[in-house]
């Protein structure tokens, strides 16, 4: 009896050293990918003083670049929110030819390389694209310009809020919508008393997945919008224009902001998906 | 006038879900859409109420013909087979869905609601959400959110199959209670021909898309139009026999059977069906008695069943308790079998062919 005893304590302190091990491997690799990076911006950025930190981050420059972060994201939001909700329901209510290859292709902007999202748009936006040149007679610009840029963020956020939505409409089905046609309701008010409040967690853990894709884009904007200095730089472009600059306080602040930025998401990101999972 | 179902048929692709269907249910009369799985009853009660549409024929409702207008017009009552409850609505929200629609006053709505909460017994819990009741209140909750606009009719699409034994029968009791009460036209969807028989006024027996016989629960039972009817409600024994010169053999037999038919027979493979409850057990030959033995004894509880052999055909007998009890059966004895009652019909289709089809939907082992 002892003997049995003793050896499973033996067993149980292997197990426990392993475990150890594997929590300690863990936080070591989080330390060194996440923790550390942040704590290096924060003490760079501060390096100098919060004047210093201040009046870098009130450059027009750098008030300019983040409006306009600002502006691409609340399109984005408002556009794809939409078209995010209208493509999950078509793809899980219609039946059409294609069907599944369209379904494949919703997650295409999830394989392409935003760099090459980037160039695929001049191609076809450019002065001398098919559509670009259009445009470009009727006197609208596109690219190197802020429709282009905001063209190239719903291409890269597009499918996040239809890959949040699908599931959750379909394990939704259709009786509950049913129950309320035969209680009198119309399509229209089905869709917002009874889909919409179903889907709603899955909904706004899309949005604000498209949120911080698109305040953190960097390739396919880089590319479309050349980078203009108070004229086409977001936020991340401005943070790389003033690293490449050698101005290591306005990169490191502006970073900072940014970084606050995906915190608050993310603190909103993990709400939700608690929700989600009731 | 209540439900008038004229010529429907609708197709699946290539399935003939359902074949052109005819039937009334007088007003206030409850209605039983009785069914083996895949045989069309779903499809029915959902053309009614609007939720497909048929490929020809006519929905007339309260006498009036519905069959181009929406489910939304209709204005029936639909109690869903998983209740299909609003999950992100509390019961009293569920309830009053209708009516919110509709636009009625507020203080309307929320009388309309306690009445109903009131009637399907489930004071205490208009907060609570669907998760957090049991099957049986989910069912009143989706029957409360079905009655409060007041349709003029009421559907119910398999109501109690997914309930447990013992809530089913309650609730069952209830609804059939609950229809006396009120006396609202309804028809509902079953594959439990028990089920059909304790609370409907009728029966409509489907099968493959049609129906098979209209009729009410002792209409069906005891004087069954076709062998899928008789088989399909209650339990049955099929029998191969033979018809000689009005005379009825156990097929390969020479084990004669009494003939009761007034009309006479043609000569030729027939199928008897004869209910276990129409059997009985002698322990001496009688005329028209069967030699048997006795194979396996089913203790039931309330009753016994026997498996009786003749020959090669086995053949199911219930016998009650005192009866048991006074001819002490035990398996392997040698007993004499009497049919008080049985039903001919046609062997055209082959008992084997018979046989493998009530296999496939469950009614024999």
């Amino acid at each position: 009896m002892k003997s049995s005893n003793e050896s499973v304590r033996v067993i149980r302190k292997k197990r426990h050293l392993g475990k150890s091990l594997l929590i300690g491997a863990v936080m070591g690799w989080f330390l060194i990918l996440i923790l550390l990076p942040l704590y290096g911006i924060i003490k760079e950025a501060f390096q100098n003083g919060f004047q210093l930190l201040i009046s870098s981050l009130t450059t027009p420059e750098s008030r300019h670049s983040f409006l306009l972060t600002l502006w691409i994201t609340a399109v984005t939001i408002i556009t794809n929110t939409f078209f995010g909700v209208v493509l999950a329901v078509v793809l899980v209510k219609q039946r059409f030819r294609g069907k599944l290859l369209f379904e494949g292709l919703v997650d295409l902007p999830f394989a392409v390389s935003p760099v090459v999202a980037g160039f695929m748009f001049i191609i076809l936006f450019g002065p001398r694209g098919w559509i670009g040149s259009w445009f470009e007679a009727s006197g609208i610009k596109i690219v190197y310009a802020f429709p282009g840029m905001l063209i190239a963020t719903l291409f890269v956020t597009l499918p996040f809020v239809a890959r949040e939505v699908i599931p959750v409409l379909r394990e939704f089905g259709l009786q509950q919508e049913e129950a309320a046609f035969v209680l009198g309701a119309s399509k229209w008010q089905t869709f917002w008393r009874v889909t919409l409040p179903s889907i709603k967690w899955g909904l706004a853990y899309g949005v604000t997945l498209t949120i911080a894709r698109s305040i953190g884009e960097f390739g396919a904007v880089l590319v479309i919008s050349g980078s203009i200095i108070r004229k086409t730089q977001t936020a991340t472009l401005h943070i790389h224009q003033e690293f490449t600059d050698f101005n290591y306080v306005g990169a490191f602040s502006a970073a900072i902001i940014l970084a606050l930025a995906s915190f608050f998401i993310l603190t909103l990101m993990q709400r939700i998906y608690k929700r989600k999972e009731i | 006038m209540g439900i008038f179902v004229q010529n429907i048929s609708k197709k699946f692709g290539g399935f003939v879900a359902v074949d052109d269907v005819s039937f009334e249910v007088k007003k206030g009369e409850l209605v039983a859409l009785l069914g083996p799985s895949g045989s069309g009853k779903s499809t029915i009660l959902r053309i009614i109420a609007g939720l497909e549409e048929p490929d020809s024929g006519e929905i007339y409702l309260t006498g009036k013909d519905v069959t181009s207008e929406s489910a939304q017009k209709r204005k029936v009552g639909f109690v869903f087979q998983h209740y299909a409850l609003f999950k992100h609505m509390n019961v009293e929200k569920n309830v009053s869905f209708g009516l919110e629609i509709q636009k009625q006053r507020k203080e309307k709505i929320r009388d309309r609601v306690a009445e109903l909460i009131n009637l399907v017994k489930l004071q205490g819990y208009e907060k609570h959400y669907p998760d957090q009741l049991s099957g049986g209140q989910r069912q009143r909750v989706a029957l409360a959110r079905a009655l409060a606009t007041e349709p003029q009719v009421l559907l119910l699409d398999e109501p109690f199959g997914a309930l447990d034994a013992k809530v089913r029968d309650n609730l069952a009791q209830w609804l059939r209670e609950f229809h006396n009460k009120l006396h609202i036209t309804s028809v509902f969807v079953t594959h439990d021909q028990n089920e059909a028989i304790e609370i409907a006024d009728k029966i409509v027996v489907i099968n493959r898309g049609r129906i098979e016989q209209f009729g009410n629960a002792r209409e069906v039972y005891e004087h069954p139009k076709s062998k899928f009817v008789a088989s399909f409600i209650g339990q049955v024994n099929v029998i191969d026999a033979v018809a000689k010169e009005d005379q009825i053999f156990i097929k390969d037999t020479e084990y004669q059977i009494e003939t009761r038919e007034k009309e006479p027979l043609a000569n030729g493979d027939i199928v008897l069906l004869v209910r276990p409850e129409e059997t009985e057990l002698l322990t001496c030959r009688e005329p028209y008695s069967l030699p048997s033995v006795i194979k396996t004894i089913y203790y039931r509880g309330s009753h016994f069943e026997i498996d009786c052999l003749i020959k090669d055909t086995s053949i199911r007998v219930v016998e009650n308790k005192n009866k048991f009890i006074q001819h002490k059966w035990k398996e392997e004895q040698e007993a004499f079998l009497s049919f008080k009652s049985y039903r001919i019909f046609e062997a055209e289709e082959g008992h084997e062919k018979v046989r493998e089809k009530l296999k496939d939907l469950g009614y024999i082992e």
